[in-house]
């Protein structure tokens, strides 16, 4: 069926106007789960300045309900998260889900079917354990590995070979990542006595991934307020605007699939950059937080997203562009490197982003930031999910 | 049609929950004997008592002390008790409004029989005798005659470290302070079917041949197969052998031991395309020093007595494959 | 806002066990089936999405190999909810509405038999005061036909008289997985009899949304979604009047059920002391023909069961058997959560 664009009807503009996330750490042992997501959710709502009656519908994502041992969570906790008398969704596309999670919840504006959406995404890892949840035994299946660095790991050494980058590549990104966190007060990871030399010099856990190349296992959780046009003129701090957003999936594993540079990441970011009437995304967007469990898939992504030619996106990590203060700041937050409640994890990514747009990301502001992107994947590199947010509200 | 198989698949962890203020003084009071509700914004009295009101949202955190007797708002009567379930002989599941409380707790209501219980009949709480601060800590209800009207009283949710009611032989259930967390373990069995097309692939390896699958439509083959081609959404049915040698198109070097993994690191773990196969399956090397294994080195099957799978693959002594020939399989 | 239909819908034959499926293997003709019925491909559909749960299979990520089954190459636009797939088809609704979608493929699949349904479900209930007593489904659901009874709603006989319309009905059902008369059997959790529970099935449904003209291309009496809302309720079973639904009230309310009276309705009550709940809160009166299809009484692959209830009450729509249905389904304990849809065809069915 061809897109019929004659057929296609305005949307009504989104806008993010209220961010809230948890302080994440290993362990939220003060916290029931239904307190960890109220938290967030009560920061968006100050934030927005709203109470829980302007809310209209909650749309909520998670990774797999094995983590926390709770079928369906959501059901237990509608009453948190204020959803009594209102329609609530529960969104699952593995890793990419914090991200998913945020695109429904913005459909619900842009389709006018609700002014005002809570959206929010968590983990409480500590409630099971992350290697465990991530390798449940299948029978018939020989066992060979725990958790998902191995799973990763020969991708990484795929683009290595694909690329001929230096292995210090990696451990450059780690080092950037975790002395950003330091600036982020939300982040998992403080490490205020982070070297170069003590990343190189920690061990290779799936050689080639080293230990301080990974992420952590969090608590957490991180929620928006999405709003149209009539709630963004409420806001009592600038919103910011969805220029574009977009979903993409390819199968888990198929002959012919490129681990290194997934197809579905591509035509995913070349439609929201469509949307966003963005041609050239290296020069256009101003800060990026994209989904980067283990360093390698920096410079891995940069090329996947369109911001360096294939083969070449460990350049910009080596020349220190995707620092801070670089020409294409990457995870200003610490990324995911620095905090992973994995089924948050995608919205951090998102939330991040429109906190830069919004000038409100404090220490890891990125200067005049006015369009970021917020990326997140998932299961075998096969879910993608992105939105590109800007200062200014979208011009269609 | 070969056997279809399937394998008893064990999920099972034990949880640990932290708690939050309110389901903690909940809970630290069942350990003393003692229920605690909460007041909701309207003034109701909420047992089990939740942190957030259910009808507005609103933070609530105003505990009472409600009474140990209640009244049966509904039951089922329960002749086959499940496992995990809090008793073994036939009870009734009950809904008690608590003296004192507006709402309802679910538990387990031993009585002789259906015909003994009610809606509206009068219980009372059976303590566990052993308390841990969990909500089998109420053993069960029992029916227990008693005239209604105890009023909530209020709670600071605090209780001190000894139990004054108990002797010192029970005090295990008075100590160390307030419960801020629960263990739940929980196990669900399930019976794992991998269907067709991964039993066939499965069967074969039996004989030690490795049987993967083409898609009709785009002609590829699957080893192992899934069931389906999945980039053209078919099934795939015609059944090809490949290998048994193959190629290491990428891999890492496993140093990290798993739980419940008995291989010795570091080892290789490898991405290997049999001959023969368009997609990698994946492997253990061995028969070679783990830091000698190169992407392109030809590897082959080592099987063991009695195991489903090789062992792992070993160098064929062949010369390694060119990178052309491999890398759209990796 | 963009007139979107149901213009397909396929199904299994649901059973009792599908041992020698897999979950893709058992999907997958159901897919074929619902393209087939619309002439389209993969590559035509605007967006895919899916329902199901990693507790009924046993494992993390099920979903991941379930879309082998989609042939999603090139990439697809998709998402899935570990809900129903009745929410999933809300999800894909509200995408068409936005424009970004004209078309969408809506899948759901179930097999409940690998675990001990009545224990996994347990699993949905509050992790600190309840999970941990390992109340079944039936058990809740007792609780609640109770309360009706206490209530003076229904009795034990009407019950069966559910049971028995539904087994009936079922009989020209061909994918339904009991049907005929039965006895009502002994208590399963008393006042609930084996007759007024749903079968363990697994099975597999899809449906396929298309807005406007491609709507009416696709499909001879498209079934137009005129009203479409769900609403949940508090969790907690002791907070609720369990003998009322006031979640599936709102919701018939939001998506216009109550503008004018529908012919057919297909209620997802996998319980008969449910159907009695949901009349009520639908105000569906007897000249309504309820659950056509046998309902969830008569197969309730979980996950799939509540998308089945809009298929068939579309299905009726394109077959000219029905002008206005309702369609519901529910997820949780006691019906916590409920969705209503109100399905029209155009034209007097003949």
């Amino acid at each position: 069926m061809p897109h019929n664009e004659r057929l296609m009807p305005h949307k009504e503009p989104v806008a993010v106007v209220g961010i809230g996330q948890t302080r994440h750490v290993a362990a939220r042992k003060d916290v029931s789960i239904a307190g960890l997501v109220r938290e967030a959710a009560q920061c968006a709502l100050e934030d927005a300045e709203l109470t829980w009656a302007d809310i209209d519908a909650v749309v909520i994502g998670k990774a797999p309900d094995f983590f926390e041992g709770v079928m369906m969570p959501e059901l237990y906790l509608a009453d948190a998260l204020g959803a009594v008398g209102k329609p609530m969704l529960r969104v699952h596309t593995a890793g990419s889900v914090g991200g998913s999670t945020a695109l429904v919840a913005a459909n619900l504006v842009a389709a006018r079917v609700h002014g005002t959406v809570l959206t929010l995404a968590f983990e409480k890892q500590s409630e099971s354990n992350a290697m465990w949840g991530l390798s449940l035994p299948i029978p018939f299946q020989q066992p060979l590995l725990a958790g998902a660095g191995g799973f990763f790991a020969p991708h990484v050494r795929a683009y290595m070979r694909r690329t001929g980058a230096p292995d210090t590549v990696g451990s450059l990104v780690a080092y950037k990542d975790r002395r950003n966190a330091l600036k982020n007060p939300y982040a998992h990871l403080h490490e205020t006595d982070i070297t170069l030399e003590k990343v190189q010099a920690s061990p290779m856990l799936w050689d080639p991934i080293r230990y301080s190349e990974t992420c952590p296992s969090s608590d957490g959780a991180c929620a928006m307020i999405l709003t149209d046009r009539t709630g963004a003129a409420r806001s009592p701090h600038p919103p910011a605007w969805v220029h574009g957003g977009a979903m993409r999936s390819e199968p888990t594993l198929f002959a012919g699939k490129d681990f290194v540079s997934p197809q579905a990441g591509k035509d995913c970011a070349a439609d929201v950059y469509h949307q966003a009437g963005i041609t050239d995304p290296r020069r256009e967007i101003d800060a990026v937080e994209m989904y980067v469990p283990f360093s390698w898939y920096e410079p891995m992504w940069l090329e996947n997203l369109g911001f360096a030619a294939e083969g070449e996106g460990w350049k910009l990590t080596e020349a220190g562009v995707t620092e801070l203060d670089g020409d294409l700041p990457v995870n200003p937050s610490g990324g995911v490197l620095s905090t992973n409640p994995i089924g948050a994890s995608g919205m951090i990514r998102f939330a991040e982003a429109a906190l830069q747009v919004r000038g409100r990301a404090g220490a890891h502001q990125v200067d005049g930031a006015r369009r970021a992107l917020g990326h997140a994947y998932g299961g075998g590199a096969q879910f993608f999910s992105m939105w590109l947010v800007g200062a200014e509200p979208p011009q269609n | 049609m070969p056997e279809v198989l399937t394998a008893p698949l064990v999920v099972e962890f034990p949880f640990t929950r932290s708690l939050g203020p309110v389901q903690s003084a909940f809970l630290t009071g069942l350990r003393a004997r003692t229920v605690l509700g909460v007041r909701a914004s309207d003034g109701r009295v909420v047992v089990p008592p939740t942190e957030y009101d259910p009808v507005t949202a609103e933070e609530i955190r105003e505990l009472v002390e409600v009474g140990t007797t209640g009244t049966v708002t509904t039951w089922a009567w329960n002749a086959r008790p499940r496992p995990g379930q809090p008793l073994g002989t036939p009870f009734a599941w009950a809904l008690v409004t608590l003296d004192g409380a507006d709402t309802a707790l679910l538990h387990a209501l031993d009585a002789p029989g259906a015909e003994s219980v009610h809606s509206g009949m009068r219980v009372r709480i059976r303590w566990a005798e052993e308390r841990t601060g969990a909500i089998t800590d109420i053993a069960c209800f029992e029916p227990y005659d008693s005239e209604p009207g105890r009023q909530p009283t209020a709670h600071s949710g605090e209780f001190a470290d000894t139990d004054t009611e108990t002797n010192a032989d029970t005090d295990a259930n008075a100590d160390a302070g307030p419960v801020t967390g629960i263990i739940a373990p929980a196990r669900l069995d399930y019976t794992y079917a991998p269907g067709r097309a991964q039993s066939r692939y499965l069967n074969a390896l039996v004989d030690r041949r490795t049987v993967g699958e083409r898609c009709p439509a785009c002609r590829k083959v699957y080893v192992p197969p899934r069931g389906a081609c999945p980039t053209c959404g078919v099934a795939t049915d015609e059944q090809v052998e490949a290998g048994p040698n193959g190629t290491v198109t990428t891999f890492c070097i496993v140093n990290i031991k798993a739980r419940n993994l008995d291989i010795e690191v570091p080892y290789v773990y490898a991405h290997i395309a049999l001959d023969g196969a368009d997609l990698a399956l994946h492997a253990r090397i061995g028969g070679i020093p783990y830091d000698q294994v190169r992407m392109g080195l030809r590897v082959a099957p080592v099987w063991t007595e009695g195991a489903r799978f090789p062992d792992h693959y070993r160098p064929t002594g062949e010369p390694d494959a060119d990178y052309d020939s491999y890398k759209e399989l990796i | 806002m963009r007139d979107v239909a149901i213009v397909a819908f396929a199904q299994t034959a649901h059973s009792r066990t599908s041992d020698e499926l897999s979950e893709v293997e058992m999907l997958m003709p159901v897919l074929h089936e619902v393209l087939d019925r619309t002439g389209l491909k993969t590559a035509d559909l605007g967006f895919v999405c899916s329902g199901s749960s990693d507790y009924l299979a046993g494992r993390a990520f099920s979903f991941t190999m379930a879309l082998d089954g989609v042939g999603a190459w090139p990439p697809v636009s998709e998402s899935h909810v570990e809900m129903d797939g009745a929410w999933a088809l809300y999800e894909a609704w509200v995408k068409i509405l936005t424009g970004e979608a004209d078309t969408a493929l809506v899948y759901a699949y179930g097999k409940s038999s690998p675990g001990e349904l009545r224990d996994v479900l347990t699993r949905q209930l509050d992790p600190y005061y309840v999970a941990p007593l390992w109340p079944d489904s039936v058990a809740l659901a007792a609780l609640q036909a109770q309360a009706l009874i206490d209530a003076g709603a229904t009795d034990e006989r009407a019950l069966a008289g559910v049971a028995a319309r539904s087994r009936t009905d079922a009989a020209a059902n061909p994918y339904a997985q009991l049907s005929g008369p039965a006895p009502m059997g002994d208590y399963v959790v008393r006042p609930l009899r084996r007759g007024d529970c749903p079968p363990v099935s697994d099975g597999a449904a899809a449906v396929i949304l298309a807005a406007g003209d491609t709507a009416r291309a696709l499909c001879a009496r498209p079934a137009w979604i005129r009203g479409l809302d769900h609403r949940i309720e508090a969790h907690s079973l002791g907070v609720r009047d369990l003998t009322e639904s006031p979640s599936t009230r709102l919701a018939a309310e939001r998506a216009g059920a109550f503008a004018r009276p529908a012919d057919t309705a297909e209620l997802h009550a996998p319980f008969t002391s449910q159907e009695v709940v949901l009349r009520r809160a639908l105000r569906l009166d007897d000249d309504v023909t309820v659950n056509p299809s046998g309902g969830a009484l008569t197969a309730n692959p979980v996950m799939a069961a509540g998308l089945i209830r809009l298929g068939e009450a579309a299905a009726r729509i394109h077959r000219g058997e029905s002008d206005r249905a309702l369609a519901h389904a529910t997820s949780g304990p006691c019906l916590q959560q409920n969705l209503v849809a109100v399905l029209e065809g155009e034209g007097h069915a003949a």
